[in-house]
C-alpha cells in the first residue's frame, strides 16, 4: 500500500471527532449541536473507510453508508423537533430552552 | 456462492418481518382505511393482531431450538443470532408492547393526539429492540439501536402542542445521538481491530491482543460510554428525568421499560461477547459506575414531588443493580440480570398504568399529591401500584424480591462483598420514597373526588402487570426457567 499511511486518516479521525464531541458540549445553539453530532459521525466514517481501505475489504464501506444514512434520518427527526420548539418561542438556544440543562 | 435468503434466514426473519409490516400498515390504515374518529379502535386490534402474528414467529423458534436441541440458529452469513438470549428478550418486548398498547388508547383520547402513528411506531421500535436482542454483527446491531431510538425520538415529542414534550425529545435526541456518535466510533475501532463485524470474530481478535492494548482499551470506553449512556447509568444519566418527565406517560413507560431492556440486551451481548476477555479493564469502571448510579437514583429520588421524575431517578437505580449482576458475570449473576430484566419491565409498566389512568382532561395527575387518599377513590388502582411499588422496593413476596436475590447472591458467590453491603444499603433508601407515594395513597386526606380515566385497556394493563409482579414473586418456577434461557450457551 502506498500514499497517505493509515496511522494520518486515524489521527484526523481522531481530531475530527474531537473538535465535533467538544463543539458539542461548549456550544448553546442547538443547530450547531446537530452539525457537531453530524461532524462526530463524519469523523467515525473516516476511520472506517480507512480501515476498510487498508484491510482491502468492502465491510467498512458499507458501514459507512449506514452511518451516513442513520446521520440523515437522525437530522431529520432533529430538525423537525428544533421546528415544533421553534413555534413556541423563537429559542434556538439550549439556554433558553427551560428545562434543557447540560 | 450461497444463496442469498435461505429458509433459514426467512425463519429467523419473520418476528421482524411480521413487526415492521404491521408498523406500517397501521400507518397507511389510520389514513386510508379508518379515518374516522370512531374506527380508531381497529388500530389498536391491528397492534395486538401484529403482535399475535409476532408472538407466533416467535413461538416456532423456540419450539425448534427446545425440539431439536441446537444451543441457536444462524442466519445471514451469522449475522443474526437466534438463541435463548435473543428468545428470552423478544418475549420481554413482546409482553411490553403490548401492555403499553392497551395502556395507551384512552390516554391518546385524552391528549386528543394521532392514534395510527403511535401505534406504528411502537411496532417499529420493537422491530429495531428484535434486532438488538438477535443481531450478533455491529451493523445490524448499530442499525437496530438507531431504528428504536429514532422511534422513541418521536414519541418522547409526541404531544405536540406541549412544550414539555418538545423540550424532552429535544434533549433526548441531542444526548442520544451524541452517545451514538462515541458507540459507532468505538465499533470502528473494534472492526479495524478484528477485519470483521461478526461479534464472534471481534471476540477472537480481541482475545488475541493484550489487554491493555491501547486502541483496545479505546474501544471499550468509547463503546461502553455509549451503551451506558443508553442505560442511563449515571454519570451518563442526565437525560433520563428531563425526558422521561416531558414524554407522555405511557411513552414514559415504555422508555422505562422496552428501551431499558433492549439496552441492557445490547450491553450484554457486547460486554459478556467481545468484552469478556478484558473484564480485568472494565470490572473496576463498571463498579465505579454502578456505585455511582445507585448513589444518584436512590438520592435524588427521594426530593422528586413528581412521580414521572421519582420512577425515572428509581429506574435509574435499577440499572445499577442490573449492571451488579453483570459484574458478578457468573451463571448466577447472568441469570440475576435476566431475572431482574423481566420482574422490573412488569413493575415499572405497572406503576406508570397507574400514573396514566390520573390523567384526566384538565388534570395532569403527575405530583404525589395527585395519588392523596387514592385507596377510597378507587381501591383496585391503589392495590395495583402498592404491589408494584412494594415490588420497585425489592419486598417479599412481591417479584423485586426475587431479582435482588439473584443478583445480590450472585455478588457474594463471586466475593464482592462491599458491593452486596452497598447495594442492600441502598434498598433502605429506596424503601423510604417510594413508601412517601404509599403514604400519599393510604393516609392523607382525599383530594378531589374525580374518577379515574379507566378503561377496558387500562384495566387489563394494570391486572396483567399486578397478577405478573406478584405471581412471580409466588410462584417462580416458570418465570425462572425463561430467565435460564439466556445463560444456556
Amino acid at each position: 500500500m502506498n500514499g497517505v499511511p493509515l496511522a494520518w486518516y486515524l489521527t484526523l479521525s481522531v481530531i475530527l471527532f474531537s473538535l465535533g464531541a467538544a463543539g458539542f458540549l461548549i456550544r448553546r445553539s442547538l443547530l450547531t449541536m446537530l452539525m457537531c453530532v453530524e461532524l462526530m459521525l463524519n469523523a467515525v466514517n473516516l476511520s472506517f473507510v480507512a480501515f476498510a481501505y487498508r484491510l482491502q475489504q468492502v465491510d467498512g464501506h458499507i458501514f459507512a453508508f449506514f452511518v451516513m444514512v442513520i446521520a440523515a434520518a437522525e437530522a431529520a427527526v432533529g430538525l423537525a423537533i428544533v421546528l415544533a420548539l421553534f413555534r413556541y418561542r423563537a429559542a434556538v438556544e439550549a439556554d433558553e430552552v427551560g428545562m434543557l440543562r447540560l | 456462492m450461497s444463496q442469498f435468503y435461505t429458509s433459514t434466514d426467512h425463519f429467523v426473519l419473520v418476528p421482524a418481518i411480521m413487526l415492521a409490516l404491521f408498523g406500517c400498515a397501521i400507518l397507511l390504515f389510520d389514513f386510508f382505511l379508518f379515518p374516522e374518529p370512531r374506527q380508531r379502535k381497529w388500530l389498536l386490534a391491528f397492534l395486538v393482531l401484529g403482535l399475535v402474528f409476532t408472538g407466533v414467529g416467535l413461538w416456532r423458534q423456540h419450539r425448534f431450538l427446545a425440539e431439536s436441541g441446537l444451543p441457536q440458529i444462524t442466519a445471514f452469513q451469522g449475522t443474526l443470532t437466534v438463541d435463548g438470549f435473543a428468545l428470552f428478550f423478544n418475549w420481554v418486548f413482546l409482553a411490553v408492547s403490548l401492555v403499553i398498547g392497551l395502556m395507551s388508547y384512552r390516554y391518546l383520547e385524552i391528549e386528543g393526539e394521532h392514534h395510527g402513528e403511535y401505534y406504528g411506531l411502537i411496532l417499529l421500535a420493537q422491530c429495531g429492540m428484535y434486532f438488538l436482542a438477535t443481531g450478533t454483527d455491529l451493523i445490524t446491531l448499530f442499525i437496530g439501536l438507531e431504528l428504536m431510538a429514532l422511534c422513541f425520538y418521536i414519541m418522547v415529542g409526541f404531544l405536540r402542542t406541549q412544550k414539555r414534550s418538545n423540550e424532552a425529545a429535544m434533549k433526548y435526541l441531542l444526548l442520544g445521538a451524541f452517545s451514538s456518535g462515541l458507540l459507532v466510533y468505538g465499533f470502528s475501532i473494534l472492526y479495524g481491530i478484528s477485519g470483521s463485524t461478526k461479534l464472534s470474530e471481534i471476540s477472537l481478535a480481541v482475545a488475541n491482543r493484550d489487554t491493555w492494548d491501547p486502541l483496545v482499551v479505546l474501544a471499550l470506553i468509547t463503546t461502553s460510554v455509549g451503551l451506558l449512556f443508553k442505560v442511563s447509568a449515571a454519570p451518563f444519566h442526565m437525560w433520563a428525568p428531563d425526558a422521561y418527565e416531558g414524554a407522555p406517560t405511557t411513552v414514559t413507560a415504555f422508555l422505562a421499560s422496552g428501551s431499558k431492556a433492549a439496552s441492557f440486551a445490547f450491553l450484554v451481548r457486547m460486554f459478556a461477547g467481545p468484552f469478556e476477555s478484558t473484564r480485568a479493564v472494565w470490572e473496576p469502571l463498571l463498579i465505579a459506575v454502578a456505585i455511582l448510579t445507585l448513589t444518584i437514583g436512590n438520592l435524588a429520588a427521594i426530593t422528586q414531588e413528581n412521580v414521572k421524575r421519582l420512577l425515572a431517578y428509581s429506574s435509574i437505580s435499577h440499572a445499577g443493580y442490573i449492571l451488579l449482576g453483570l459484574i458478578a458475570g457468573n451463571e448466577t449473576g447472568l441469570k440475576g440480570v435476566a431475572v431482574y430484566i423481566l420482574v422490573y419491565v412488569f413493575m415499572t409498566m405497572g406503576a406508570f398504568v397507574v400514573v396514566t389512568a390520573l390523567r384526566r382532561a384538565h388534570l395532569i395527575g403527575e405530583n404525589i399529591d395527585d395519588l392523596a387518599g387514592l385507596i377510597h377513590r378507587s381501591p383496585g388502582y391503589a392495590i395495583v401500584m402498592l404491589v408494584c411499588l412494594l415490588s420497585l422496593a425489592g419486598i417479599p413476596p412481591t417479584a423485586g424480591f426475587l431479582g435482588k436475590y439473584y443478583i445480590f447472591l450472585s455478588l457474594v458467590q463471586t466475593g464482592h462483598y462491599l458491593l452486596a453491603v452497598i447495594a442492600v444499603l441502598y434498598v433502605a433508601v429506596a424503601v423510604y420514597y417510594y413508601f412517601r407515594i404509599v403514604r400519599a395513597m393510604f393516609v392523607a386526606e382525599a383530594g378531589p373526588s374525580v374518577a379515574l380515566a379507566s378503561s377496558f385497556g387500562v384495566r387489563v394493563a394494570a391486572a396483567l402487570t399486578a397478577t405478573l409482579t406478584l405471581g412471580i414473586g409466588i410462584y417462580p418456577e416458570p418465570f425462572l426457567q425463561l430467565a435460564q434461557l439466556p445463560v444456556m450457551r
